[in-house]
């Protein structure tokens, strides 16, 4: 892959939102001391006196956020995944979902992909613990195009929503001219007969590379990406389970409440299936470079290719 | 409104208080007594409010931090007209608007949804943030409990308030002194009180919470005073207005028997007859 582009989610956040401040005057950014590691910075060099850095007092950012937004104000609050959906949840339920604000939060360094730090600053929990606030809108892009359109779909829709981006720079999967975001919308990445694989996030490119190679062994994978986990394309993955019959799940998140629960809630209700999700196994993760954890973890192209071979054996 | 104008509409609010916490058979009447004169006082003196356009853009804001003395609240904007008081009745009902914590989608009047103590002074420092960014006119207010004080996140607001030199945010402790589980000295105490919003950088007036001409004169010296926010902390007695309620933790969050609030009605028109 070294021919292709490669740009970590973490910086398409911090320019689509020095792109879109232009347009959108409303747009407010607010930070926890970690401007320079969210990308933020780029916004705050451009509109400095729409930036506020909080300090390192996330629980107190997301209620002011939550106030901001009662005035018009569209904030976006950004900070890691661990802080923004750990520290802060009890204020992201109360004071932003429960009364339905108009507040967004970008969490950066999301997954075991954080790399060196280790477990402390790996959040593999933050996509269950925001799907399972009520009207909680939660995207996780798998690339630079898709992360800046999961920006601008986010301050085009009314309400909370959750953003996860990667500190790990991950290839450019979507850029051609056909390419169209929406959100709540999956998108068939590769047609398939035999199994479905459903991707979200980083590893929508290490899936792809795993259909690859599958394809080379006679098994033909549909892949699907899904950028929106709530609400989840349910048409989409339904239709898929009944035309392959098998479903894979893969994410760079626990198995348990991410992806792959959402996509087994769905079928156990409209289409029974057999599903494996691959993911982090209830577990915490740990020190080491971010492209060797992915690898220890079975959740690069060839992890996740000998589990799906195994499970379709 | 004059002084005893504004005793008498307090007075009236305590009825609400009671009537509402006694139909609901829960809720909390301890703290909203001992609120019930603040309360009176933002909504009747105070605050440039319209209980006809209760989202007018350039109307002060006020954050109940303490949402458990939604009772308090919702006797308040009722008598200042934003719904019935009869609908106080309804409080905690199986379908009532009148949620057991401010619920800003569906309370006229209710600026921000509260509850989970410690959360609303963040709102109420991102409201005023938004004022500064604006150039609004607008002010906020807040109101805690002293014992609400014991969450880490109120002082995580009030550095962020008095480093941004918020002087539209008026921060208010009703200081009854009395929690759950006993005084808030016994808990976890939280004094000296004053101190420590001096040390957050912030203008600190202490009062009596039942005076008038006190609450008057503070919020007066809060609009005057420029580049630091104001704290007012206001010594109360819990369950004020109920003779059997005063003053009792026990009172924080239990509802009277009908016996009890009829001794509790006659108690505030006792009240109501000598403010004449």
């Amino acid at each position: 892959m070294a021919d292709v582009k490669k740009i970590a989610t973490r910086e398409s956040y911090g320019n689509a939102l020095a792109e879109l401040g232009k347009d959108y005057p409303d747009l407010v950014v607010l930070d926890a001391d970690l401007a320079a590691a969210t990308k933020t910075g780029v916004f705050k060099k451009a509109f400095p006196d729409r930036h506020i850095d909080c300090g390192i007092a996330e629980s107190n950012m997301v209620g002011i956020a939550a106030g901001l937004a009662t005035t018009g104000k569209i904030p976006f609050v950004s900070s890691f995944a661990m802080f923004a959906s750990g520290r802060a949840f009890e204020q992201v339920r109360n004071s932003v979902g429960y009364p339905k604000l108009n507040v967004k939060i970008g969490a950066t360094h999301a997954g075991i992909s954080v790399g060196e730090d280790g477990a402390t600053h790996q959040c593999c929990e933050d996509l269950a613990l925001m799907r399972v606030i009520p009207g909680m809108v939660v995207m996780n892009p798998s690339d630079d195009i898709e992360a800046k359109a999961a920006v601008k779909a986010a301050l085009d829709y009314q309400g909370p929503v959750y953003i996860r981006f990667g500190r790990l720079a991950v290839p450019v999967i979507n850029d051609n001219p056909d390419y169209k975001f929406e959100l709540g919308k999956g998108v068939v990445l590769r047609e398939g007969k035999d199994v479905t694989l459903v991707a979200t996030g980083l590893e929508v490119g290490e899936t792809l590379a795993a259909a690859e190679k599958l394809a080379a062994d006679g098994i033909d994978a549909k892949v699907i990406n899904i950028h929106t986990i709530k609400p989840l394309d349910e048409d989409l993955i339904v239709a898929a389970a009944k035309e392959t019959g098998k479903v894979v799940t893969i994410e760079e998140h626990s198995v348990i409440g991410g992806l792959g629960s959402a996509v087994c809630d769905c079928l156990s209700a409209k289409a029974p299936t057999q599903v494996l999700k691959i993911g982090v196994n209830d577990t915490f993760g740990e020190s080491g470079p971010a492209v060797e954890l992915i690898k220890k973890y079975g959740l690069d192209s060839e992890g996740i290719y000998a589990k799906v071979k195994e499970f379709m054996a | 409104m004059d002084t005893l104008a504004l005793k008498k509409t307090a007075n009236e609010v305590r009825k609400g208080i009671v009537t509402a916490v006694h139909s609901a058979k829960s809720g909390h009447p301890g703290g909203s007594l001992s609120a019930a004169d603040i309360l009176t006082y933002l909504y009747f003196e105070e605050m440039n409010i319209d209980p006809k356009d209760p989202k007018k853009a350039d109307r002060d804001r006020f954050v109940l931090s303490k949402g458990h003395i939604a009772p308090g609240f919702y006797s308040t904007l009722a008598q200042r007209g934003f719904f019935p008081v009869e609908d106080l009745k309804t409080l905690r009902h199986v379908g009532s608007y009148l949620q057991g914590h401010p619920d800003m989608k569906h309370i006229p009047g209710v600026d921000m949804s509260s509850g989970s103590l410690g959360q609303g002074g963040s709102a109420a420092v991102g409201m005023a943030l938004a004022g500064k960014l604006d150039n609004a006119s607008y002010r906020v207010y807040c109101l805690f409990g002293d014992g609400e004080i014991q969450e880490g996140q109120v002082w995580e607001a009030s550095m962020f308030a008095g480093a941004h030199k918020l002087d539209n945010l008026v921060f208010i402790v009703d200081n009854n002194g009395l929690q759950i589980d006993g005084s808030v000295e016994d808990v976890c105490s939280p004094y000296p009180i004053a101190d420590k919003f001096k040390a957050f950088n912030f203008n600190v007036i202490e009062i009596d919470a039942h005076d008038f001409e006190q609450i008057e004169g503070a919020f007066k010296k809060a609009r005057e005073t420029k580049g630091m926010p104001t704290a007012i902390i206001a010594k109360s007695t819990k369950g004020k207005g109920v003779s059997f309620m005063e003053n009792q933790a026990s009172w924080h969050g239990t509802a009277p028997n009908d016996e009890q609030y009829a001794q509790a009605m006659a108690d505030l028109e006792k009240i109501g007859e000598s403010l004449k």
